[in-house]
């Protein structure tokens, strides 16, 4: 119990102290995730609403597959990107094992099933609501796509809002691609893997506490952004 | 006289699973005016409208315009029996046809205010369209039917729950759209509405135009017993 109360006080004076080390792998975390999410969303967006528009034979087939790879296990997905981007696999030229742009490709990976899943859940229904008008309409292919992306915009960031928490909270992949190592790719979670394995407890804990309000702010902020418009009713 | 039409229909059917919806219909739609489309429920008036519109595949038979497909498909327009409201303002759901159409926003943007002004919501174009009430969206979906000035207009019961201001309201942008040129296909249950608007009619019974008369040649007398019947309100079998 008394762990918990440590912890608290000391994730506060990290915070209030605004601890240059703390700041620095808080902000990386941001970083990483926050690309990863980007880039992850520009590919799953789309591709969740041209699976909602188009028909082709193996679309339930890339569906399902894409609804298993949510499950994906981070994990085995760092191991697989740790082998291609070892100097001896097939990308390892580029340098990237163990630098912060090789744990965002990890990321990606993780990221992009889900919100790619997620999107497709509701564009399908929305589809579903406008397919006979835009048809009517004789609208083309991309026209369809555009008219869900802008029209599904709450639905997609709640989204990539879900794709952002898997990311931030990542510390399978990142771990074994990023390697923890100080000032370059340690990150929050992987930080408080370190200091647990170290047996200190109140600063992991902290650190937890950090990374909790930082998923949770993130949340808030990103949803205080899309209230702009009024009305809100989608 | 339009680009678009003659439609001509020739030994059209629709299946579904085996069971004909539709057909054989063979018809042709030309010229101007406003034909009505009865029939009971589940006869095929949605499906036939939307065959006629060329949204609909057909199992046998084709449909040809005076113009290309493409073209065809341009010049025209549906208003659906449950109206589709984009997730949008009630002006952008005006100004999206129109960017379909090849317009810039800014073109758009004038003929949407008019439109909306034309259909009393002026008030209410910065609000979601989703907000609207069954009225309005009903006047909206046929404001954005028309608002690219189509050569022909689909309406499927586009007055049903409405009450009798907002027909009457519908049915005076109807007919300054039929006396601009705009041929008009709809369908409805309202009998008196039939009488108020057709140059003509379609009696649908079991998927097929089971008679197509003048509007005054119908209403005086229908040429066939299960006309008669559904006329004086009967169940027809
Ligand atoms: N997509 C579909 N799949 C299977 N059956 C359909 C489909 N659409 C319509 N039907 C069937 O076709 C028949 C005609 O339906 P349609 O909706 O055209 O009737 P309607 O004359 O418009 O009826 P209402 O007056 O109730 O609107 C009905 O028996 C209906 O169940
Ligand atoms: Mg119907």
């Amino acid at each position: 119990m008394s762990e918990i109360g440590e912890g608290f006080l000391h994730a506060f004076r990290l915070i209030v102290g605004l601890d240059p080390e703390l700041v620095e792998i808080a902000l990386r975390s941001l970083f990483v995730t926050l690309t990863a999410l980007l880039i992850a969303s520009v590919i799953a967006l789309p591709m969740a609403a041209l699976l909602a528009v188009r028909r082709f034979p193996f679309r339930r087939v890339t569906i399902a597959t894409l609804n298993a790879l949510m499950g994906l296990p981070p994990v085995v997905v760092g191991l697989l990107v740790y082998i291609l981007l070892s100097r001896g696999g097939p990308l390892g030229v580029l340098g990237l094992l163990f630098t912060p742009a090789g744990m965002i490709i990890a990321q990606v990976i993780i990221i992009v099933p889900l919100v790619a899943s997620i999107a497709h859940q509701s564009l399908r229904d929305l589809w579903a609501e406008y397919h006979d008008l835009l048809i009517s309409m004789n609208t083309t292919q991309g026209q369809r796509i555009a008219t869900l992306l802008w029209d599904g915009r709450r639905a997609l960031l709640t989204a990539s809002l879900a794709g952002f928490g898997r990311g931030i909270g990542e510390v399978g992949a990142i771990m074994i691609v990023g390697g923890n190592i100080d000032h370059v790719t340690r990150v929050l979670t992987t930080a408080i893997a370190l200091e647990t394995g170290k047996g200190n407890l109140a600063l992991a804990l902290g650190l937890g506490f950090v990374l909790i309000a930082l998923a949770i702010s993130v949340n808030l902020a990103i949803h205080w952004l899309s209230r702009t418009e009024r009305g809100g009713r989608w | 006289m339009s680009v678009l039409l003659p439609l001509e229909v020739r030994g059209a059917m629709v299946r579904h699973r085996g069971k004909v919806l539709i057909g054989p219909v063979d018809l042709t739609l030309a010229g101007d005016g406003l034909s009505i489309v009865i029939g009971p429920n589940g006869a095929g008036k949605t499906s036939l409208l939307k065959m006629l519109h060329g949204i609909q595949r057909l199992s046998r038979g084709e449909l040809s315009w005076a113009c290309g497909l493409e073209e065809a498909r341009r010049r025209q327009a549906f208003v659906f029996q449950t109206p589709v409201m984009l997730r949008r303002t009630v002006l952008e759901n005006l100004i999206y046809p129109l960017r379909i159409a090849g317009m810039t926003r800014a073109q758009a943007r004038p003929p949407a205010h008019d439109w909306c002004a034309r259909i009393g919501l002026e008030a209410a174009a910065t609000r979601p369209a989703t907000m609207l009430s069954g009225g309005e969206r009903q006047k909206l979906a046929l404001a954005r039917a028309l608002i690219a000035g189509p050569d022909l207009l689909f309406l499927d019961e586009p007055c049903a729950s409405l009450d009798g201001r907002a027909t009457r309201e519908i049915e005076a942008i109807l007919l300054a759209a039929a006396a601009k040129g705009t041929r008009i296909v709809m369908s409805t249950h309202d009998m008196g509405q039939a009488r108020r608007l057709a140059d003509e009619v379609l009696f649908i019974l079991n998927g097929q135009v089971h008679e197509r008369v003048g509007a005054e040649g119908f209403f005086a007398g229908p040429g066939t017993a299960e006309a008669r019947a559904f006329l004086k309100g009967d169940i027809i079998d």
